[in-house]
């Protein structure tokens, strides 16, 4: 596209990346850490055991840690909505404006309000309404997530808006269908899940840490408990969700899920690809093979994706070139279709302003008819329709291969912990240690596949993401790039100390009265 | 609860906080700081707001760039 700096957009990209995934180290803590606290304390109100309340003031002291660091690290993306990406911030309009304002008075008023009670009321107010406000922290942090992953589940599936072409703008005509359409809901199931197994790891690795080192290991162990309980059930529902996700992805986003398996060709009952490596010198259309070495479990990608053992998975060749037989529309028919809505928005636009009503109308007429690929007007070529495929495919598979991984482990630790022996088990304590960053690290790849696989689109066939920049110098967003770099690395060093050296106190620096037990 | 326990439970609260309490306040207020006083202030204008004052001045500019695929500053 000649009037289009692609470096400036690959520079606004990779800083909205940057951000993003530094933000999203902070928040999967907060949101399963806060449920993690809260079961403990309600463990301690239940029985009145003090050792809980030790237990519970430890942890929390680690959420505070966490949620003070990383609390307004996400305003950031919002500056970055204005700034640099305001084409799309205005060509979305009011869709993304009125979960972010919902989301800002919830989480002001929920986490703020009850966050105060659960650090600084311990002896002001009563066990059950401390428990309460331990609880509504949880539950508010977790609804603050559900509105930006709203947001965000719109532009993959862009549903319960009209596009306004005198303003320019989506113009949001039902909430609800925004609210509950099913890829907002899944995705946000699967994300504040992909949150509980982060801080179950978490919890569960300091506690082996304690446990390696022979110390606090009455507190270890319960923790561990909790944790390992909390972890594997969220990892179980984050398998049995992100089954049901591949059904939405392969209905709104099939270049997504052709990429996330590295399908070229299209096939009836299309194996899924357990373990593999892609062929990098293949080219969509040409003969050669997609991949070098796969292990393949033979017709289980049709029935994730269309609950069909025999259905036809599309691949990107299908996308790209079409395949009549499916009835899958070749891409560049899509893009003369988008040229025809882009040139008749511009005409719309021309008429109203000559006045000249009845061309308007005929316009608009020609405009509404072609909307639908509005986005393939923009794009230089059929095969920029692809996202990064390894990136995709790689990310996908060591993310879903991580999830089983966390089954096993804490199933394991269970197992464990029920015989009595952990102690005793060195090694799935250093395991149990190391799969900290596996957590963060799974978490990430699952945005890395959402975002990555997404491409072109910041709306799904309706805006792509050339288009949605503001015309800035490159040289701007290359200084805001490094500052916010430095900013947040320092953020997360500081994080990483301050914790560790909360650790190391353990739960016995809190409250010194309390001999341990052992 | 009422208004005065509210105030007296953040009264306190600030009053006996510890030092990890005072250094994690530290970190926010300056993190803070930085992201308004700094960073939206010279490095995040509002891109649209900056060159336009009305709205329909704002939609005029964005069709015109979604459907010239141009710069029409330039």
């Amino acid at each position: 596209m000649n009037g289009i700096d692609m470096s400036l957009v690959d520079w606004s990209r990779g800083m909205f990346a940057l951000t993003a995934m530094y933000h999203w180290i902070f928040v999967p803590l907060t949101l399963g850490l806060s449920f993690i606290v809260a079961i403990m304390e309600t463990k301690y109100v239940r029985t009145g055991n003090e050792e809980w309340k030790r237990i519970t003031k430890f942890w929390m002291t680690l959420f505070g840690i966490n949620f003070a660091i990383g609390v307004s690290t996400g305003i950031i993306l919002e500056f970055e909505f204005g700034t640099n990406w305001s084409n799309y911030s205005w060509f979305v309009g009011d869709i993304f404006g009125a979960p972010l304002a919902v989301e800002g008075i919830m989480a002001f008023f929920l986490e703020s309000t009850f966050i105060a009670v659960m650090f600084f009321g311990w002896n002001k107010v009563s066990k059950k309404f401390h428990l309460l406000s331990t609880w509504l922290v949880a539950v508010g942090s977790n609804l603050s997530a559900l509105w930006i992953l709203v947001a965000n589940a719109w532009m993959q599936n862009p549903v319960g808006m009209e596009f306004n072409p005198d303003t320019a703008r989506n113009e949001m005509i039902n909430f609800w269908e925004i609210l509950l359409s099913p890829v907002a809901i899944h995705k946000f199931l699967h994300t504040i899940s992909s949150g509980y197994v982060v801080s179950a790891l978490f919890v569960t690795g300091v506690s082996a840490w304690f446990l390696l080192k022979k110390r606090h290991i009455m507190v270890a162990r319960k923790s561990m408990h909790i944790a390992a309980v909390f972890g594997l059930l969220s990892a179980i529902f984050i398998a049995i969700n992100g089954d049901s996700s591949a059904t939405y992805v392969a209905k709104y986003q099939p270049m997504k899920l052709a990429a996330m398996e590295g399908l070229y060709q299209g096939s009836e009952g299309a194996p899924l690809v357990l373990i593999g490596i892609l062929n990098h010198d293949k080219e969509p259309g040409d003969d050669s093979e997609d991949y070098v070495f796969a292990l393949k479990i033979p017709k289980l990608l049709s029935f994730l994706g269309y609950k069909d053992f025999n259905a036809f998975v599309p691949g990107i060749n299908d996308l790209v070139y079409g395949n009549k037989k499916q009835g899958i529309i070749p891409s560049e028919e899509k893009m003369a279709t988008g040229k025809k809505a882009i040139r008749a928005l511009a005409e719309y636009k021309a008429a109203k302003k000559n006045n000249n009503m009845a061309e308007a109308v005929k316009q608009l007429e020609i405009f509404k008819d072609n909307y639908k690929y509005f986005g393939y007007g923009f794009l230089p070529d059929k095969k920029s329709t692809i996202p990064n495929i390894s990136l995709t495919f790689y990310s996908f598979h060591i993310m879903v291969g991580l999830g089983f991984f966390f089954i096993f482990l804490f199933a394991l630790i269970l197992w464990l912990l029920r015989k009595g022996t952990i102690e005793k088990k060195r090694p799935a304590l250093r395991l149990a240690i190391l799969s900290i960053p596996l957590g963060y690290l799974a978490s990430q790849l699952g945005w890395v596949v959402a975002e990555v696989g997404r491409q072109p689109w910041t709306i799904q066939d309706i805006l792509p993401t050339m288009v949605s920049t503001s015309h800035l110098s490159t040289g701007n967003v290359q200084i805001t790039f490094w500052l916010f770099l430095i900013l947040f690395t320092t953020l997360l060093i500081a994080e990483i100390k301050i914790m560790l050296r909360q650790i190391k106190i353990g739960p016995k620096g809190l409250d010194e009265s309390k001999k341990e037990r052992r | 609860m009422s208004l005065k326990k509210i105030t007296s439970l953040y009264i306190d609260g600030f009053k006996n906080m510890g030092r990890l309490g005072k250094k994690l306040w530290l970190i926010i207020l300056i993190k803070l700081f930085i992201m308004f006083a700094i960073l939206k202030l010279f490095f995040f204008k509002d891109f649209l707001s900056t060159k336009f004052s009305s709205e329909e001045e704002k939609s005029n500019y964005v069709i015109e760039v979604i459907t010239t695929n141009k710069n029409p500053e330039k």
